[in-house]
C-alpha cells in the first residue's frame, strides 16, 4: 500500500513536468506551429528561474520565499516565452523551416542551460553544485493538516502549489480552445490559416501570441523540474531533454486535448516510475521498461491515423509556414 | 488624414536569385552570427573578441592530433546528413537519425563482441552489412506507416529515436565490462579486432576515405538515378508522382530503407572507426544537428561537407575556450545555436523581397 501511494505520489511529480510542456505544446500546435523546441524551452525556463532564485538568495540581506519565487515564476515564463519569439520570429516572420527552427532551439536552450547551470556557482565565485534551497522550500510547501489526512490526502494534497497549477492551466486551455471565440479563431489557424485569413482573422498575431504564452507554459515545466522533482538544485546532464521529447509524445497521447493531458501525463509518470516497484527487474530490462511510454505514443499515433476520425487528427497545417501570397 | 490603411512593408517572393547573390547573404549571416557569438563569448569569459576566434582556431586545428579529430566528427556528421538527403528531398522529415544511428552502432558492436576471433576485414565486413540492415529497419518501420496510413512521420521517427536509445541502454547493461562500471569500455582493446586499420598512417584515414565516397554516390544517386529522379518528384508532389505512374508508397519506403541504412552505416563508422565502443553518445545528438546540416545545404551533398565543417569548428572551438576558463562543454551548443538561428533567418532574404511603402510625399508626386 505504502508503495503503491509513494508510485502514485512519483508519477504526479513526474506527470506535472511533462504537464506543463505538453500544454504549452498543445496550445502552440493548434495555432500550426509544430515547436520541437520544447525541450530547449523547458531548458531555458529552468535556468532562469532557477539563476533568479540563486541571485535573489545571495544578494538578499533577508531573503523571503515567497518572494524569490514570485521572482523566479516570472523569470522562467519570461525565459521560456523569449525562446518562443525567437521560434516565431523565424517560423512566422521568416518563414523558416518549423522542424529545423526547433531542434535549432533545443540545441541552443540546452546548450545556455547546462552551461550557465554548470557554472553558475563558479561565475558567482562559489564552489560546488548551485542550491537554492529556501526557494525550493517554498516551492514544495503544502498544507500538512490537508496532507496528513490519511491516504486521500497524501494522494491528492502532498504536493507543492504547481501540480495543481497545472490541473488550473489545462482545464482553463481545454475550456478556451473548444468553448470561446479566441478558441475558435486559434483553432482555425491551426486548421487553415488561408481561410481563417479571408474570414478576417489576424494570422501572424495568433500564431506569435500562441506560440510565445505556449511556449511560457512549457518552461513553466523546466521550472518545476528544478525547484520541485530536484529540489532546487541542477544537474548537468540532458535529463530535461529526454522530458521534453516526453512531452512532445504526450501532446500525441493526449490527441491535442488538453483535458486528456492531465491523466494521460499521470499515467506516463505511472509507466516511467513502473520499474521501481516491480520486483525481479535487472538493471538492463528496467531500460527496456523506460521504453513503454514511446511505444504507447506510437501506437496511439499509428491507431490515430487508421482511425482516421476528425477529433482526433493533428491540426490540417501543422509544419507549415503561412505565405499569403501562396495559394 | 490617412483613409485606407497600407501596411509598411509586403513580402514577395524572389523568382529567384543568383546563386552568388544567394551566397553573399548566406556568408554575410554567418559573420554576423561569428560577431554575436564573440559578443557571447566575452561576456562570459570577458576574452578579446578576436582572440576568441584565435583560441577557437586552435582548438580545432591547432595540432595534428585536433585536426584529424576535426576531421573524423566532420565526416560523421557528414554521413548522417547525407543519410538524410534522400528523405528530405523527398519531403520526408526523417527525425529519426539519432536512433537509426545507434541502432547501426549497436548491431556493429554486437559483432565486435559476439564473434571477437575473426579477421578483421571479416568483422568489418558483417558489421557493414548489420548496421546497414539494423539502421534500413529503424526506417522502413515509420515509412510503411507513412504509405499505408499516412501517419506523422516527423513525431513517429522522434519516437523512435528514444525507443533506439532504451535499446542501447538495455544492451550496455548487458555488455558492460568492467561489471558494475555500466559502461561497455573499449571493445577488444588488446586484440584490435574489428578496428578500422590505419590508411596511410593514419588512424581515420578510413573514415574520410568510406564517408566520401557514401557522399558521392549519394549526389549521383539524387541527380542521376531514376531513383532520385522519383524521390525528386515525389518531393514536388505525390499527385504529379501518381499521374506519372511512380508508385509512391514503393518510393517512400525505398527511400526511408536507403537513409536509415547510411545513418546506420554512420553508427558503424562510430563504433569500428572511432569510439571503438557504445552508448547513448555515440551518437550524442548529432542526428540532431545533421538534420540542420541536411537542410541548409539543400540536399547538396557537397555543400553538406562545408556544413558539417562549420559546425565542427565551432564546436571544437567553443570547447576549446570553455575548457580554458573552466567552463562546461555546452558553450559549443550556444554557439552552435547562434549560427544556426542566423543562417536559418538569412534563407528568408534568398527566396522572398521586402517592398516597403513608400513615403507619401513621393506617392502624390
Amino acid at each position: 500500500m505504502t508503495s503503491l501511494i509513494s508510485l502514485l505520489n512519483n508519477a504526479v511529480i513526474f506527470g506535472t513536468v511533462i504537464l506543463y510542456g505538453a500544454i504549452g505544446e498543445i496550445i502552440t500546435e493548434k495555432s500550426g506551429n509544430l515547436n520541437l523546441g520544447v525541450p530547449g524551452i523547458m531548458y531555458l525556463g529552468g535556468i532562469a528561474g532557477l539563476a533568479t532564485a540563486f541571485y535573489y538568495e545571495m544578494l538578499a540581506a533577508n531573503p523571503i520565499g515567497v518572494v524569490s519565487l514570485l521572482l523566479s515564476f516570472v523569470a522562467a515564463f519570461l525565459a521560456a516565452a523569449l525562446g518562443g519569439l525567437i521560434y516565431s520570429f523565424l517560423t512566422i516572420t521568416l518563414r523558416a523551416n518549423q522542424n529545423v527552427t526547433g531542434l535549432t532551439l533545443t540545441i541552443f536552450g540546452a546548450g545556455l542551460a547546462n552551461l550557465y547551470g554548470g557554472s553558475l556557482n563558479k561565475l558567482a565565485g562559489g564552489v560546488g553544485q548551485i542550491s537554492v534551497s529556501l526557494t525550493s522550500r517554498t516551492y514544495r510547501a503544502y498544507f500538512s493538516g490537508l496532507a496528513n489526512l490519511g491516504v486521500p490526502g497524501k494522494l491528492l494534497f502532498s504536493y507543492g502549489f504547481m501540480a495543481y497549477l497545472a490541473i488550473v492551466i489545462a482545464l482553463i486551455a481545454s475550456w478556451v480552445l473548444n468553448r470561446t471565440r479566441v478558441g475558435l479563431n486559434l483553432r482555425a489557424v491551426g486548421e487553415d490559416p488561408a481561410t481563417a485569413d479571408a474570414a478576417g482573422i489576424h494570422v501572424t498575431k495568433y500564431k506569435y501570441l500562441a506560440t510565445c504564452l505556449g511556449a511560457g507554459i512549457s518552461g513553466l515545466g523546466g521550472l518545476y523540474y528544478c525547484m520541485d522533482y530536484i529540489k532546487g538544485t541542477w544537474t548537468t546532464d540532458s535529463t530535461i531533454e529526454a522530458l521534453g521529447w516526453l512531452a512532445v509524445a504526450l501532446v500525441i497521447f493526449a490527441t491535442w486535448k488538453p483535458a486528456r493531458a492531465i491523466w494521460s501525463a499521470y499515467l506516463f509518470g505511472v509507466l516511467y516510475w513502473a520499474y521501481n516497484y516491480i520486483s525481479g527487474l535487472t538493471r538492463a530490462s528496467i531500460e527496456l521498461f523506460k521504453m513503454l511510454p514511446y511505444v504507447v505514443t506510437i501506437v496511439v499515433l499509428i491507431v490515430v491515423s487508421m482511425r482516421h476520425s476528425k477529433e482526433s487528427q493533428p491540426p490540417e497545417s501543422l509544419g507549415q509556414s503561412y505565405f499569403r501570397e501562396e495559394r | 488624414m490617412k483613409t485606407s490603411h497600407e501596411p509598411l512593408a509586403h513580402i514577395a517572393k524572389r523568382d529567384g536569385m543568383a546563386w552568388w547573390k544567394g551566397w553573399l547573404i548566406r556568408i554575410a549571416a554567418a559573420l554576423l552570427a561569428l560577431g554575436v557569438s564573440a559578443l557571447f563569448i566575452y561576456s562570459l569569459t570577458k576574452m578579446n573578441p578576436v582572440k576568441v576566434y584565435g583560441a577557437m582556431w586552435n582548438g580545432a586545428f591547432g595540432t595534428t592530433k585536433r585536426t584529424w579529430v576535426t576531421l573524423r566528427d566532420t565526416m560523421m556528421l557528414l554521413c548522417i546528413g547525407v543519410g538524410l538527403a534522400p528523405a528530405f528531398k523527398m519531403r520526408f522529415w526523417n527525425i529519426g537519425a539519432e536512433g537509426q544511428v545507434l541502432v547501426g552502432g549497436c548491431a556493429t558492436a554486437a559483432v565486435m563482441i559476439y564473434c571477437p576471433g575473426l579477421p578483421t576485414w571479416v568483422i568489418l565486413l558483417i558489421g557493414i552489412v548489420v548496421s546497414l540492415i539494423a539502421g534500413a529497419v529503424w526506417g522502413i518501420i515509420p515509412a510503411m506507416f507513412k504509405a499505408r496510413w499516412n501517419t506523422n512521420e516527423t513525431l513517429f521517427t522522434l519516437m523512435m529515436n528514444y525507443i533506439a536509445i532504451q535499446l542501447t541502454c538495455f544492451l550496455v547493461a548487458k555488455w558492460e565490462n568492467p561489471y558494475g562500471s555500466n559502461t561497455v569500455g573499449i571493445i577488444n582493446q588488446s586484440t584490435k579486432a574489428g578496428w578500422f586499420p590505419a590508411l596511410f598512417g593514419q588512424q581515420y584515414g578510413w573514415n574520410i576515405v568510406l564517408v566520401l565516397a557514401v557522399t558521392v554516390a549519394m549526389y549521383l544517386y539524387l541527380k542521376y538515378s531514376k531513383h532520385g529522379y522519383e524521390i525528386a518528384v515525389v518531393g514536388q508532389s505525390e499527385n504529379t508522382a501518381r499521374y506519372a505512374g511512380i508508385s509512391v508508397k514503393r518510393v517512400i519506403v525505398r527511400t526511408m530503407a536507403l537513409s536509415g541504412a547510411v545513418c546506420g552505416l554512420a553508427g558503424f563508422v562510430a563504433v569500428a572507426g572511432a569510439s571503438h565502443t557504445i552508448s547513448t553518445s555515440t551518437a550524442g545528438g548529432r542526428g540532431f544537428t545533421a538534420i540542420i546540416v541536411a537542410w541548409m545545404a539543400k540536399f547538396n551533398t557537397f555543400v553538406m561537407i562545408l556544413i558539417a565543417l562549420l559546425l565542427v569548428f565551432l564546436e571544437k572551438g567553443a570547447t576549446q575556450i570553455a575548457s580554458q576558463f573552466n567552463l562546461n562543454d555546452y558553450a559549443s551548443n550556444v554557439v552552435t545555436g547562434i549560427i544556426l538561428f542566423f543562417l536559418l533567418g538569412s534563407e528568408f532574404f534568398i527566396n522572398y523581397t521586402v517592398h516597403f511603402r513608400r513615403r507619401e510625399k513621393e506617392a502624390k508626386a
